[in-house]
C-alpha cells in the first residue's frame, strides 16, 4: 500500500520533479537566484532552470568540491546560489567545502541533497544519502528543510530563498503523499506543524515519514490511541515549543525518520525532551547498516520504515507511559 | 605476462565473447527495469580483452589469491558490465546475474568490494578508483607483489579533482604497473563532454601529469590487447590508454540518445537490440 493510503492521501509528483518546479518558480521571482548543476539536472529536476534561463545555470560537472567552492565564490557576489546534487555526493564529496566555505562564512548559499534516504532505490547504497541530516547537523550556522509533500517543497524552497544564511533542503527521488493544501501551506522556518491533533502519544516526523506517520496515526486510533503528529520539517532550528509542549501533553514520543538513527533527527529531538521534559520515546530509523539495491517499497519494508513499525513503536511507548505513571 | 597471440580465430572468438556480455548487459538491466546499459556498452571490448585476452592474471577459485592483476571498476555504474565479466570468467554462478538489484542479491546496483567474488572496490561516487588504484600498487611494493593494476575511468569521471590529484601522485611515485583506461565515450550524463566541460586537450593533460599516454580506437580487441601489452612494459611511468569508444555501443538508437544513460530498455526495445546485438 501506497504511503499515506491508509490515512486517505493521494500521491503527489515524484519530489525531484516537484523542487525542480519549484525551482524555477523562485528563479522566475527572483533574478539574483543562480542554479548550479553537478551533472545531474536531469535527475534533480534543475534542468529546467537550464532550459528557462540559460544564463543563470552552471554545470560545474562531476565535481562537488569545486560545485561548493563555486557556488560559495557566487553568495559572496550577492548572488543566492542554489547548489544541487545528490545528497550523497555532494555532501560526502564536498563537506570540507561547506563547513568552510559555506557554513563558517555564513554565506548565503542553498544547498540540495536530492535522492535523500533509501528511497533511492535500485542505485543502491553507493548513491543514497542516510548520512545528510547528521552531516549538515555538524554544521552549526545551517539551516536544515526536510519538506514532506509537494505543497511544503514549494514553500521550503520560497522560504529557503528568502531566508538569508546558509541552508540545506532535503528532497527525495519518490513521491510523497499530498498532506498540505496548495495555497497557504504553513511552512514557517523553525515552526513545526502539528499535522493531528491527539493526546495518547506523539508521532514526530520529517520528509517521507510524515505521510507514513499519518498511516501509523489511523491504525493507532483504530485500537483507541490517539497520536499526535507533528511535521519536524525544520532540523535545525529546532522547534522547542512543539517538542515539549508534546512531551508535556502527551506523555510519550515516536520520531520516525528515512535517516541513521545516529545523529538523525530522532537523537536531536531526544535531547530536548530529556533537557526540558523527559518522557518515554521510541525511535523508527535506520540503524546502523547500510540498506541495498532494491525497489523503495521494499525497501522501507525490511529496513523498518512502515507506518507497521511506527505503530509497533507506538504502542511500546504507550505502555511505557502507563508504566510509568503507575 | 608474456607476448600476445593474436590470431584470427582467438579474435573471433573474442568478438563472440564481446557480443554475449553486451546481450548479458541487457538482459540483467530490463530485468532490473533499471542501471546502465549504455555506460556499460561501450566498455565491453576493453573488460574483454583484460578478462579474456589473456592479460590479466587471475584465478576465479581464488578470488583474492595475493598476486592477482587488480581490475578497479572506477566508473561504478558500469557494473553490469564487470558482473557480467566476472561470472563469464568463473568467479561466480552466472544465474546471479538475474538478480541485478533485487532485493535480498548480493548484485548490487554499484559495485561493492567483496560482495561478490572478484570486486575489487566500492565504487559508484565518481572520482575515486585510481586512488585505490594507487594504494594497491604501493601496497604491493611493501608485499613484495609486482602485479598489474588496471583502472577503468569515465570521461566525465574525469572531471573529479581527485583523479588528476591521483594522477599527480602515481607519476611521482613511479606507478609504472599501474594503468588508466579511459573510456572516452565523448558523454556525461547530462549531455556531450565537450558542451558540459572542458576536458581537452586530454593527451596534453596526462602528459603534463608524467603518464604515458595512447589512444587507440575502444572497439577494436586486438588494438587494445596490442597497446595493454605494450604498457606493462614500461618501467618510467604509469600509463593511460586513452580508449575512443561510443556510448552504447552495439544498439543503434541508444548510440544516438545520450538520454539513455542510467536508463534500462524497455522489453520491446531490449528485443530490438538483442537482434542488433546478435548479428554481431
Ligand atoms: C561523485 C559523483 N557525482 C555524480 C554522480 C552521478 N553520475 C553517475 S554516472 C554520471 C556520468 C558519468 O559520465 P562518464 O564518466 O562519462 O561515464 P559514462 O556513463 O559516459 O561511461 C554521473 C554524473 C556520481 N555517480 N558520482
Ligand atoms: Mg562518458
Amino acid at each position: 500500500m501506497a504511503v499515506g493510503a491508509k490515512a486517505g492521501l493521494h500521491l503527489g509528483a515524484p519530489m525531484r520533479d516537484v523542487f525542480g518546479d519549484a525551482l524555477l518558480a523562485v528563479c522566475k521571482e527572483n533574478p539574483r537566484v543562480v542554479v548550479l548543476d553537478g551533472d545531474l539536472g536531469n535527475s534533480t529536476k534543475t534542468e529546467l532552470v537550464r532550459q528557462n534561463f540559460p544564463e543563470r545555470f552552471f554545470n560545474i560537472g562531476i565535481a562537488e568540491s569545486n560545485l561548493v567552492g563555486v557556488g560559495a565564490g557566487m553568495a559572496a557576489c550577492d548572488l543566492i546560489p542554489w547548489i544541487t546534487s545528490f545528497s550523497s555526493f555532494l555532501l560526502c564529496n564536498a563537506y570540507d567545502q561547506i563547513r568552510l566555505a559555506v557554513a563558517m562564512s555564513n554565506l548565503n548559499a542553498k544547498i540540495l541533497g536530492s535522492h535523500g534516504g533509501i528511497t533511492l532505490g535500485k542505485d543502491g547504497p553507493t548513491q543514497m544519502g542516510i548520512e545528510d541530516l547528521a552531516l549538515m547537523g555538524g554544521l552549526p550556522t545551517m539551516t536544515i528543510l526536510v519538506p514532506s509533500d509537494s505543497a511544503s517543497m514549494h514553500a521550503a524552497v520560497k522560504a529557503a530563498t528568502d531566508h538569508v544564511g546558509p541552508v540545506f533542503l532535503r528532497s527525495s527521488r519518490v513521491p510523497m503523499p499530498d498532506i498540505y493544501p496548495a495555497e497557504d501551506t504553513p511552512f514557517e522556518i523553525g515552526k513545526a506543524n502539528i499535522v493531528r491533533q491527539g493526546d495518547d502519544l506523539t508521532i514526530i516526523a520529517c520528509g517521507l515519514m510524515v505521510g507514513t506517520a499519518l498511516d501509523a496515526a489511523i491504525a493507532l486510533a483504530e485500537e483507541g490511541l490517539q497520536a499526535r503528529v507533528i511535521d519536524l520539517h525544520t532540523l535545525r532550528p529546532l522547534d522547542n515549543e512543539a517538542i515539549s509542549a508534546a512531551a508535556r501533553q502527551t506523555g510519550a514520543i515516536v520520531t520516525a525518520e528515512e535517516h541513521l538513527l545516529q545523529g538523525g533527527m530522532g537523537s536531536n529531538v531526544a535531547r530536548l525532551v530529556a533537557e526540558n521534559y523527559p518522557v518515554p520515546m521510541r525511535f523508527v530509523g535506520l540503524g546502523d547498516v547500510y540498506a541495498e539495491s532494491a525497489d523503495p517499497d521494499d525497501l522501507l519494508e525490511k529496513y523498518r520504515l512502515t507506518a507497521k513499525d511506527i505503530v509497533q513503536a507506538a504502542r511500546e511507548v504507550h505502555q511505557a507511559k502507563i508504566g510509568s505513571n503507575l | 605476462m608474456s607476448g600476445i597471440d593474436l590470431n584470427e580465430d582467438k579474435l573471433k572468438a573474442l568478438k563472440g565473447i564481446a557480443r554475449d556480455l553486451r546481450l548479458d548487459i541487457l538482459d540483467m538491466t530490463t530485468k532490473a527495469g533499471s542501471g546502465h546499459p549504455s555506460s556499460s556498452f561501450s566498455a565491453v571490448e576493453i573488460l574483454t580483452a583484460l578478462f579474456f585476452g589473456g592479460i590479466l592474471r587471475y584465478r576465479p577459485d581464488e578470488p583474492w589469491w595475493p598476486e592477482r592483476d587488480r581490475f578497479i571498476m572506477s566508473k561504478g555504474h558500469a557494473a553490469p558490465l564487470l558482473y557480467a565479466a566476472l561470472a563469464r570468467a568463473g568467479y561466480f554462478d552466472r544465474q546471479l546475474l538475474w538478480q541485478l538489484r533485487q532485493i535480498g542479491s548480493p548484485v548490487q546496483g554499484h559495485p561493492i568490494q567483496g560482495m561478490l567474488p572478484g570486486v575489487e572496490a566500492t565504487t559508484g561516487s565518481l572520482g575515486q578508483g585510481l586512488s585505490l588504484g594507487l594504494g594497491h600498487i604501493l601496497g604491493g611494493r611493501i608485499n613484495q607483489l609486482d602485479y598489474q593494476v588496471y583502472v577503468l575511468l569515465g570521461d566525465g569521471e574525469c572531471e573529479a579533482g581527485q583523479i588528476w590529484e591521483a594522477a599527480m601522485a602515481a607519476a611521482h611515485f613511479n606507478a609504472h604497473r599501474l594503468t588508466a583506461i579511459l573510456d572516452y565515450n565523448k558523454y556525461q550524463e547530462t549531455g556531450p563532454i565537450s558542451r558540459e566541460m572542458a576536458l581537452e586537450p586530454l593527451v596534453a593533460k596526462w602528459e603534463s601529469f608524467g603518464w604515458g599516454v595512447s589512444e587507440v580506437d575502444g572497439h577494436d580487441i586486438g588494438e587494445i590487447m596490442t597497446v595493454l601489452h605494450e604498457v606493462s612494459n614500461v618501467e618510467t611511468k604509469p600509463s593511460i590508454i586513452i580508449t575512443h569508444t561510443v556510448k552504447g555501443k552495439g544498439v543503434s538508437f541508444v548510440e544516438q540518445d545520450f538520454t539513455f544513460h542510467g536508463r534500462a530498455l524497455k522489453p520491446e526495445q531490449a528485443e530490438k537490440a538483442r537482434e542488433e546485438i546478435s548479428w554481431q
